[in-house]
């Protein structure tokens, strides 16, 4: 079989997903030797991290690859995908990727062994209250706080932030270029917040929707805000 | 085996240093074995506040380095027989204390008493952190104003992370000490009520101690408040906090020494 080049395969939302991308090396002995050795020097290299593999130097059977991943497994590297597999053999466990050349056509469905959903946003959700000068941070889905955010406290996220307290420090969503995030708290006291850059300071708020349940939303370049019932 | 508590803050001149003599005080009137210990090397006062600045020979650092025993450092307050005072140093800075060194100060203050008493320094650097590393728990001293109690919030997410009972995966109790309460101003709405307070930090409440004159005075000649005059409205609310500290269910109320117009305010603020 030829190689597998799916033409278009993702379905691109505002902006590219970051991955590690692991190119192992024969013997994969030694590499995985390397891996351990890198690991033993800093353990959290990995952790929470999402990982492409490229075997595209390396002739592998089905079962060496599952083998390989059974091996990344074990030390706690997730495998997001694999690139550039020249065998058709693999069972599909894991999706294959195919680096964009040109087409970025958002509404293109995925086709063909395209990887139709890059492993599921993990989001967070957070039920103590979040103190001044503390940060969260998530990088890859939504943030939930069952509670209040602090003067002085910050929420970065990929995607939507839902407050169900009153929001007093700033949020910033869609942080790393998601329009379609939103914000939601139960009551507005912010700082700044701010969609996919785009931000309103405390004083360009309008009065009236301080101190009341709202919603934020991205209107083309325009932050909207409005009450919800 | 004592309690070990911080009195904390953050910001500065809320009345951490009073705090910590006048429930130190408190403690001991009861028969309670108590040491207040002054973390703020540099810029100490707790000697001050507690009348024993002319008998400071050995200081924390000398116990912390190894230059002077507990024993020797440790100053016996005048009036009353069960509360000790360990002085911080004037001439150190906070290098001197080293980590090791405050927790083996702390692990040999346990036994002799039935509650220790860090006065932090305010600020989150190294002295604050210190002062609240070993700690059991923590009482925050906030007065109601947006500046102090955002401070507030920072130190409370400090001690649920930094601690070591944090790092142990234990909860840190933290109990809001809302000083300098003034219920005349907080009814006209120059002052956050206690209710804007709780909202923001969401912490149990130890006591309310109402904005007196009597503080000031207290400290000027070196006397805990609640020994000074155990009668006025900020020594029975600081006698109220520490019975609390000890168990004892006590209603709380923002005891004044204003009249009736006072209570009205008070009543509605609370």
């Amino acid at each position: 079989m030829p190689t597998e080049r799916p033409s278009t395969s993702f379905k691109f939302r505002g902006g590219s997903f970051h991955a590690l991308v692991l190119k192992p090396e024969t013997p994969l002995s030694t590499w995985l030797a390397d891996v351990d050795a890198l690991l033993a020097r800093s353990p959290g290299f990995f952790a929470k991290k999402s990982v492409v593999i490229d075997i595209s130097d390396l002739s592998l059977t089905n079962q060496s690859f599952l083998d390989l991943l059974e091996e990344l497994s074990t030390r706690e590297i997730r495998i997001l995908g694999v690139e550039g597999p020249n065998s058709s053999d693999f069972d599909g466990r894991i999706p294959i990727l195919a680096r964009s050349q040109t087409s970025k056509d958002d509404s293109t469905e995925s086709a063909g062994y395209a990887a139709s959903t890059p492993s599921p946003a993990s989001s967070l959700i957070i039920e103590a209250p979040v103190r001044s000068g503390q940060s969260v941070v998530c990088p890859d889905g939504d943030v939930t706080i069952v509670a209040s955010v602090a003067s002085g406290a910050e929420i970065v996220a990929a995607g939507s932030v839902h407050i169900y307290g009153t929001l007093r420090g700033r949020v910033l969503a869609g942080a790393y270029g998601n329009q379609r995030a939103r914000i939601f708290c139960r009551r507005l006291e912010a700082e700044l917040i701010a969609i996919d850059g785009h931000y309103i300071a405390a004083e360009e708020i309008e009065t009236h929707f301080r101190q009341a349940p709202i919603r934020a939303w991205l209107d083309g370049d325009a932050l909207k805000i409005t009450t919800m019932a | 085996m004592a309690q070990v508590l911080v009195v904390t803050s953050g910001k500065g001149g809320v009345g951490k240093t009073t705090t910590t003599a006048a429930l130190g005080a408190a403690l001991a009137r009861e028969g309670q074995r108590v040491a207040v210990v002054d973390f703020d090397v540099g810029l100490r006062n707790l000697d001050l506040v507690m009348g024993s600045e002319r008998r400071v020979v050995y200081d924390l650092i000398h116990v912390v380095q190894g230059a002077a025993k507990l024993s020797q450092a440790l100053i016996r307050d005048k009036r009353i027989e069960t509360l000790y005072l360990l002085a911080a140093s004037q001439t150190r800075d906070k290098d001197s204390l080293s980590d090791d060194g405050v927790e083996r100060v702390i692990d040999e203050l346990r036994p002799s008493f039935d509650w220790v008493i860090c006065d932090s320094p305010a600020g989150i650097e190294r002295g604050a952190l210190l002062a609240m590393r070993h700690a059991d728990f923590a009482v925050v001293v906030a007065n109601p104003e947006v500046s102090s109690v955002r401070d507030s919030d920072r130190v409370i997410g400090l001690l649920d992370s930094i601690t070591d009972k944090a790092k142990h995966g234990e909860p840190m109790d933290k109990y809001l000490l809302l000083t300098r309460y003034d219920p005349i101003r907080v009814g006209r709405g120059e002052m956050l009520c206690v209710d804007d307070v709780l909202d923001i930090l969401c912490i149990p409440l130890l006591g309310i101690i109402p904005e007196s004159k009597d503080v000031l005075q207290a400290s000027n000649v070196g006397t805990p408040v609640t020994l000074n005059n155990p009668k006025s409205a900020p020594a029975r609310a600081y006698s109220d906090a520490a019975r609390r500290l000890r168990g004892e269910l006590v209603p709380l109320a923002v005891p004044t020494d204003y009249t009736l117009l006072g209570k009205l305010f008070g009543r509605r603020a609370a």
